[in-house]
Order: C-alpha cells, then structure tokens, then sequence
C-alpha cells in the first residue's frame, strides 16, 4: 500500500495535516513548491510565505492554467489594492492568495489548501 | 378642542433665524401648539429671512421677497412674535427670559441664536469701512460703504467670503478674496479643485490671493486702507469684509452657566437637550458631538429632532451630512461626504480635469471600488445628483467607478503628429489595434490596468508594455484626462522620483522604501523596478536574501524562463569573440544536460530547456571553463556586437571587436529600466548594424562615432549622431554619463529609443547635459558608472559558492524528482517542448 492511497483513505474521515518542510525551506515574501498528496492524487502546490503579516502562509496550486507549465511559486508576491497576490511569471495574470482566484479573468481559480506552521514544520491540510 | 391657554406650557424661542424658524413651522405643522405657549424673540428688526441667498439683495431682491414668512402667519397661529428685543440674560434660577423690556417666564427654552462672524484680530480691523457679512444690516452698511469706495476687498476665501465678494461684485466694485489657506474653499475642494476654481474666479476679474495672513490694516495711499501681509506685500483697498468662519452665539448660555464646548458651542445631546433638560438649543450655536454645523440642512434637522424632544416623539439628531451644492460666483461647487478621502482609510481616487472646460470632478470610493465615500465636483455639478444618489443610499457603483465623471465621448479628438494610425497593431499576441484601445478608453477606461482588461493587451509576451502605456497616456492626455504617473499603486511616485529618493535617502531595501514612501505589500510592477533602481545605486547581488522576492522569475534564477517552465542559459560571450575551448565547453554541457542550441542575434549562444534544478550544475561546469554570466535575463547590458574589424577586414580603420570587448566588459552587469544593447562597426559600412543600438560606435580615420537611442525591435528607430571623432577615454566618458543619465532618468521599461523621443528638448537637450554638462553632473555621472564597474562581481560566481542561494535552485522543497510535467520531443536533432 503506497503513501497515497493510506493518505486518500483517512482524507474521508477526518482532517489530515501533512508536514510538508521547515520554515527554513521557505523564502520569505516569495514562494517555493512542493509536492501534497490530496484525496484527488498528487499535486503540485506553491507555499508562499508573508513573514509578519496578519496571514503569513498561503498553498495554492502551483500549476499555471494559462502556459500549463508548473511555475506559480516562482511568481512575484505583492498585493492589489490590499489583496495579497501572486503574478504568473509566464504571462503574468494575478491570481489572490486567499482564494486563487484570477484577477484577469473570473473563471479561472487556483485550488487553496490550508497551512499553517507547526513549530519549525510547515503543514497543510489536505 | 383647544387646551386653555392657562394650562399649556410657556416655549420660549431665542432667535428668529432660518433655524428658529423652522422650528416654528415644525411646531405649528405638528400641533405643538396645543401644548405649547409660544413666543419669539428676534434680536433684528426682520423677521427670518433667507440668509443663503442674502447676496441677491444687491441683486434686485429686498428683505420682504427675502422673507421667510410674515408677521401674519405668527398671529394667525397666536404665536407671540418679539422682533428688535435682544435677550440679555436666561434666569434659571426662577425659569425667566430677561430683555432690556421685561422678564419672561418660560417652561422650556430653545436657544436659536445662531452664529456671528468672526473678525481676525487684525490692528485695523476696527476702522471706518471694515466690516462683515451675515445680516440684512450688514448688507446696508456695506452698501452705503461702497457708495464711497471703488475697490473691495473680503477677507476669507470660504462659501461666505465667496458670497460676499459676489455681493461686492454686484456693488460694482473692483474685488479682491484674501484667503490665509493655499487655496479658495479649503474645506470643500482640495488643491486641484482650488486651483480650477481660482481660474474661474479670476476670469470673472475677482482677484484671488492665497496664502495671504493679513498683520495689520492702515491709512492707504492709493484708497481708504492698506492690508499689510505677512511677506510686508500690501494691498490697499477703499472697503474690506471680513467673512472669516462663524462662532456660535453663545453667552446667553455661558453667562448662565450651561455647559459650553472648549471653543465655543452649547453643548447639546441627541434629543437637542443642553445641560439644563428645560433648555434645548438648535443651529449654528449648538455643539453636538464636538461639532457645530454652519450650514442650515443640519439645522433644520436638528430642530425635527428638538420637536419631538418637546412633543414626545422618536426623532433624535444623528450628525448630518455636510454634502453641499453651491453656486458661488455662478460657479458650481459640489462637495460630496469625505470629499478629501482622509476620513476613510484606505480610500482610493478617482479624479478628471479637464482645464480646457473648467471642470473638475473625484471620486472617492472604498478599497474595493464598491462605495462611494466622497465626491468632489468643480465647474459642474450636472453629476451631482446622481453622486448624491450612491453616496447617500449606499448603492455599489458601477464596474467603472470613473464612468460616473468622465464626460461622455463626442468623436475622436485629433491626434498629435506622433500618433500612429489607428489601424496600427500595438499588442501582436492578442491582435489588439489603437482602435481597439481608444474604444476602451471610450467605453469609460481611465488607466492602463482597466485597457489591459479591457483589450488583454500586453497580456501575451508583454513586450509591448511600453507602447501601450504611451499611447494610453497619449489617448487619455488627448482627452483631457490627467494621467496618473505613479509607477503602480503602492507609490505615489514615478521610476524617475523613485530613484531620487533612494539616492538621496540612501534606502538600500525595497522594505525600507515601502515603508517610507509607499503602502501594501508592492507588485509586479514595482519590485522589479526598484530592483532594478536599488542595483544600480548600490550593485548589491540581486540573489541576496533582501532582493530575491523583488525580481522577476528570471533576474531569481539568473535565467530565462520559457514556455514551459524551463530556462534557457546564456553565457556571456563580450563582442561575439569565442575560443575554440570554450565553444567546445558550451557543445559538452548543452550535451550532458540536453540542451537545446541555438546562436542569438547578439552574437552569443543560448542552451534553452535546462531545468531549474539543473542551473547550478550546469552553471559550475560554464564558470569552471571561465564563463561569466551574460545577463541575458537582467534589464542591463546584454551584448555588444561587433564586425572583425581592422585586424582582419581590408575595409577597418580601427579594432572593432577590441573596443566592442572593453565596451561589454565595462557595462556588463548595470541594471538600467530596460535592456541595453551595444554595436561597435570598423568602418562606415557597418556591419555591426550599431545604429539599431542603444549605443552605436563606428570607427572613423581618427577614432569614434557615436550614435545614441537607436532600436531594432518592434519599432525600429536609427540611432542618431552624438559625438565624432572621440578617442576611446572620451569615448567611455561620454557613454558613462550617457547611460547613467538614462538609468536616473528614465521610466521603467522605457528603451533608449522611447525615453529618448519623450524627452523634452530632444537630442539637443541631451547634449547639452552629456557634452556640454549644462547641468554640472557629468563628474557625479561618471563617479557613479564607476562604482557600478568597481562593484561588478559575476552573479553566477557569487551564487554557485552559497548554499543558501543554492536552496532555492530546487523543484520541489519535499522532494528531488524533476518536473514529470516537462516533456520534450526531438526536432531536426534537438529536442523542444512537446
């Protein structure tokens, strides 16, 4: 039995956080990616990471629907008009942390996952 | 059935003002008087009058058309109607209203008594001729006063002060506002509305003066009274009216001991009551949370609310809004809640002016453009009605708050002789014309984000940013629209300011300058660019830890991304001359990491699909064969072209690829607001093609042309002759204060070529700083060119030996597969993305 499957299993019945890395793996006002196992498969997941804001953690996909290339996490943080968000760095839509929604375009969205900070461990519920 | 009069209670009203006054009407409308004895006592000899019209008796009305109401109606409905008799005191120990005529017994009271006008203490202000503006016999003094006079001046550039010069102006007199604030109207309309209105004023031949504390009024030469200022400038004039704001009429009060506010006000609740609960006070001389209200709409609200405190019912006073439509001088002034956007933070703009037509308009609207919080309107209060509409219902506006202000669009205005036709294609990706974005500037478009929305221009490769940016600030400046500079919403500043202050401040951190000078969290528009202006102050390494989450994803990795997801690497190559080792060197690591291959236009060669993870390695193997990086990801130099030159070609007169080589050496690595390319040709048939450059160097018999602001590209330009002959020291000299007075000086993403036709004074101008020094900064020019080539350290080189640096060269921080989403194909022996 693979990692995956246990995880998809429990995912039905209750709330699972997974230790994805430390903060140390972090850079702070930008992103990182990572691997997150979900009840729909593996998935690639973008973390930034907002240090000393009211929210400092966002996950969200890191799969760009536009150039279908997996590079959200490597895109420019900052906000529009008090909305923290994330610039594709492709073709530079933004897309809100809190939601994933697309600021250019309302029918593209980004899934989101919960994050938090377990101690030193970054987790996310999934 | 009538309740005899013996059992009602006695309802003393001090005041028969506008405010007095409607509380009667209130009273009589609501049936007070069957509970109510009522008497007036009005310390004028008029019965109410209308005050806010008060200029128009010079204009034709008299006191009777101005009149409220009539000595009738107040006996017709028994109330007792006291004009010409002042109250000089309120006996509270036994409930009596005292006049220079009799006591009068009273159940309750409701002061009324208004406001006078407020006379700066000025030495003077006392003489024959000064005198103030609020009542009908203000209005005859004045009068009589203008009769001797030519000239007229009015203290306080107010709604009041503004009525009264109108008032002036019907007198015929020759007249002046002084007004102590920066601008007319401080308090309705900010300076760019003071500045519209100061215009129209002037134009109907009032003078307006502002900033102007007047020390002390005396004898005049020219006229009766000279005002001396503050800076000892005078002016002298035969009549002056001081209309300076009102204080409440509040000593009957004061001298009985009713709680009074610090500055003056009697001190009421919401039901009106003073500190004494038999005692209400209504209007200008009332306090109510702090505040005293100068305009009559609150006052009138605040006597509702004093009826049903003395009838019993539910109404209470709540504050009032002091939203104001105006003619002043036949101009129209509108103001609309928290006009000024400072009572709401977060708060954003909109504004139109147009100075052709006079008029002003803003919009003040919630964070998420959703409510109106305030309007401002000069010139024109056509929309004021239906501002009104959302601000006082707290309708969500529409997707395009500035629709609400833009005038509507009446033909295409004429085009400037730059302009392109409207046919032109300017975003290639998404096939979007001029026309396409003049209809979206039509259809309401008031900034480049809204017609990027609009037309997705500039959402493809975004090489044509700067084009559009330039024709929609042309577009909207062709509509009389101001546009907004700012480099983005996080600071009020352009690139060019920006920079200043960073060089002035010293600011080495986006954090720090984000803090000082700007709000929120910065965006893809302003980091790179203060990046970019950070570098070139200090030419700190972009990857420390500070800079890093300001670059784009290029400058981050220190390659360029492509389509995939994968980057492409660019060694640098200085004037196209390789080693045959080191061509060997490239073959083995684009072999071993499967890159694919390709020569650039730049004379380099580019190894595209390397995966992020792969950089470093791929980057040791470069920097250990003597490889530097080639910024090919940076805005900075990338290369410097070149022909053989004379050391091969028959037709050279100089060493071409020798100068192109110092040249890229000495330049690589300067962050600028865009790419910089070089060409250096070994005589006039120009091989290089150096007037497509940037900065184009062809060799002559006796050393070097230079040409400047040329461009290949989307729209190419031929550079243009800047300087013959130079030697090579000559030649650096004049580059470094070239380029550098384009890094200080120019927008973001503005090429030499487009910096170089928006500057003002064009090529001569550009002289004059670069050869003549017109400004005296070519030494600093130079020093700083030379701190950028002191500090130039291969950013390659400086990240390969940090494993803090390293980390960020991964995929995945959980895991160290590759990508599996990256899928190549083959073609013609290479591979591309499937």
């Amino acid at each position: 039995m693979n990692t995956a499957t246990a995880l998809k299993d429990e995912a039905h019945t209750h709330v699972t956080w997974q230790s994805i890395c430390t903060k140390a793996d972090l850079v702070a006002f930008s992103g990182v990616a990572a691997w997150l196992e979900t009840a729909d498969g593996p998935a690639q997941v973008a973390i930034f990471y907002l240090p000393g804001l009211e929210q400092e953690l966002y996950a969200l996909d890191h799969h760009d629907p536009f150039s279908d290339a997996n590079v959200i996490a490597r895109g420019i943080v900052g906000d529009i008009k008090g909305e923290p968000v994330v610039a594709s760095p492709i073709y530079k839509q933004h897309f809100r942390l809190g939601d994933g929604q697309c600021i250019e375009d309302d029918s593209v969205t980004l899934r989101t996952w919960p994050v938090r900070l377990d101690g030193e461990k970054i987790v996310i519920e999934a | 059935m009538t309740t005899p009069a013996s059992t009602k209670q006695r309802l003393i009203i001090i005041g028969n003002g506008m405010v007095g006054h409607h509380l009667v009407e209130q009273l009589v409308e609501q049936g007070a008087l069957e509970r109510y004895q009522v008497t007036v006592f009005g310390e004028e000899r008029y019965l109410a009058y209308d005050r806010v019209h008060l200029s128009e008796y010079f204009s034709g009305r008299d006191a009777d058309s101005l009149a409220l109401s009539t000595a009738d109606y107040y006996a017709e409905h028994g109330i007792e109607l006291r004009l010409n008799e002042a109250v000089f005191a309120l006996d509270r120990e036994v409930n009596e209203v005292v006049t220079d005529q009799d006591r009068y017994p009273y159940d309750r009271v409701v002061l009324a008594t208004g406001s006078f006008p407020f006379v700066p203490p000025i030495p003077g202000n006392d003489r024959d001729g000064c005198l103030v503006y609020r009542t009908l016999d203000d209005l005859d003094a004045i009068r009589d006063a203008a009769e001797h006079a030519n000239t007229g001046v009015v203290v306080g550039g107010g709604l009041l002060g503004l009525e009264a010069a109108n008032a002036l102006r019907g007198l015929n007199l020759d007249t002046a506002v002084v007004e102590f604030a920066p601008r007319l109207m401080p308090m309705q309309v900010d300076s760019e509305g003071g500045e519209l209105l100061r215009e129209k004023i002037e134009s109907l031949g009032v003078q307006v003066l502002t900033e102007r504390a007047t020390q002390r009024i005396e004898d005049g030469d020219t006229a009766r009274h000279r005002m001396v200022f503050q800076d000892d400038k005078i002016l002298e004039t035969d009549l002056i009216v001081f209309s300076a704001g009102i204080r409440p009429r509040d000593e009957l009060a004061r001298d009985s001991g009713l709680e009074i506010g610090e500055r003056g006000g009697v001190v009421i609740d919401d039901q009106c009551l003073t500190s004494d609960p038999q005692i209400l006070a209504i209007g200008e001389v009332a306090l109510w949370n702090q505040s005293i209200f100068g305009l009559v709409a609150p006052g009138y609200q605040m006597a509702k609310a004093a009826l049903a405190t003395l009838m019993g019912g539910e109404t209470r006073f709540q504050g009032a809004d002091m939203s104001t439509k105006l003619k002043l001088l036949g101009v129209d002034v509108g103001s609309i809640g928290d006009a000024h956007g400072n009572q709401n933070p977060g708060a954003r703009n909109f504004r139109y002016l147009d100075q052709i037509k006079q008029q002003y308009r803003k919009l003040v609207v919630s964070s998420d453009g959703k409510q109106l919080l305030g309007a401002m309107l000069v010139g024109d209060n056509s929309v004021f009605d239906t501002l009104m509409q959302y601000y006082d219902n707290g309708l969500e506006l529409p997707e395009d708050p500035a629709s609400l202000i833009l005038p509507s669009s009446e033909g295409a205005p004429a085009l400037g002789p730059d302009a392109l036709p409207e046919t032109a294609t300017i975003c290639s990706c998404h096939n979007v014309t001029k026309g396409d974005i003049c209809a979206s500037i039509d259809a309401g478009a008031v900034d480049l984000g809204t017609v990027k929305v609009d037309t997705k221009a500039s959402s493809g490769c975004g090489g044509c940013a700067a084009l559009l940016k330039s024709v929609v600030d042309h577009e909207l400046t062709a509509r009389g629209v101001e546009v907004d500079q700012s480099i983005c919403e996080h600071f009020h500043y352009t690139r060019q300011e920006l920079y200043d202050i960073v060089r002035v401040e010293g600011i080495k951190t986006f954090s720090e300058l984000i803090k000082k000078h700007g709000h929120g969290l910065g965006c893809d528009i302003c980091k790179p660019a203060v990046a970019s202006i950070l570098a070139s102050c200090f030419n700190e390494p972009i990857t420390d830890a500070a800079h890093i989450p300001l670059q784009d994803t290029n400058d981050t990795f220190m390659a360029n991304m492509q389509k995939n997801g994968t980057y492409s690497v660019v060694p640098r190559i200085a004037g196209g001359e390789i080693t045959p080792d080191k061509l060997i060197v490239l073959g083995q690591v684009a072999q071993k990491y499967d890159l694919y291959t390709k020569v650039t236009g730049g004379q380099r060669i580019d190894l595209f699909g390397a995966r992020l993870e792969d950089l470093p390695d791929i980057w040791s193997a470069l920097i250990e064969a003597g490889f530097e990086t080639g910024h090919a990801y940076g805005k900075s130099l990338r290369t410097v072209k070149s022909c053989v030159g004379s050391t091969w070609c028959r037709y050279g007169v100089q060493d071409s690829v020798g100068m192109a080589i110092r040249l890229e050496n000495r330049y690589k690595g300067l962050r600028s607001p865009h790419k910089i390319k070089f060409g250096v040709s070994g005589c006039t048939r120009e091989c290089a093609e150096a007037q497509s450059k940037d900065i184009g160097v062809i060799a002559t018999e006796h050393g070097w042309n230079l040409y400047v602001c040329g461009n290949g590209g989307m729209r190419p330009r031929h550079a243009e002759l800047f300087a013959t002959d130079l030697d090579d020291d000559q030649l650096f000299s004049t580059i470094d204060r070239f380029l550098m007075f384009y890094v200080r000086t120019a927008d973001r993403l503005q090429r030499t070529s487009v910096w170089r036709e928006n500057l003002e004074g064009g090529l001569d101008y550009l002289k004059e700083v670069i050869l003549n020094d017109s400004l005296g900064l070519g030494d600093e020019l130079e020093r700083q060119m030379q701190t950028v080539v002191d500090t130039y350290k291969c950013e390659w080189a400086d990240a390969i030996n940090d494993p803090e640096k390293l980390k960020r060269f991964r995929s995945f921080v959980n895991d160290e597969r590759p990508d599996p989403d990256i899928i190549f194909t083959s073609e013609r022996g290479q591979l591309r993305p499937a």
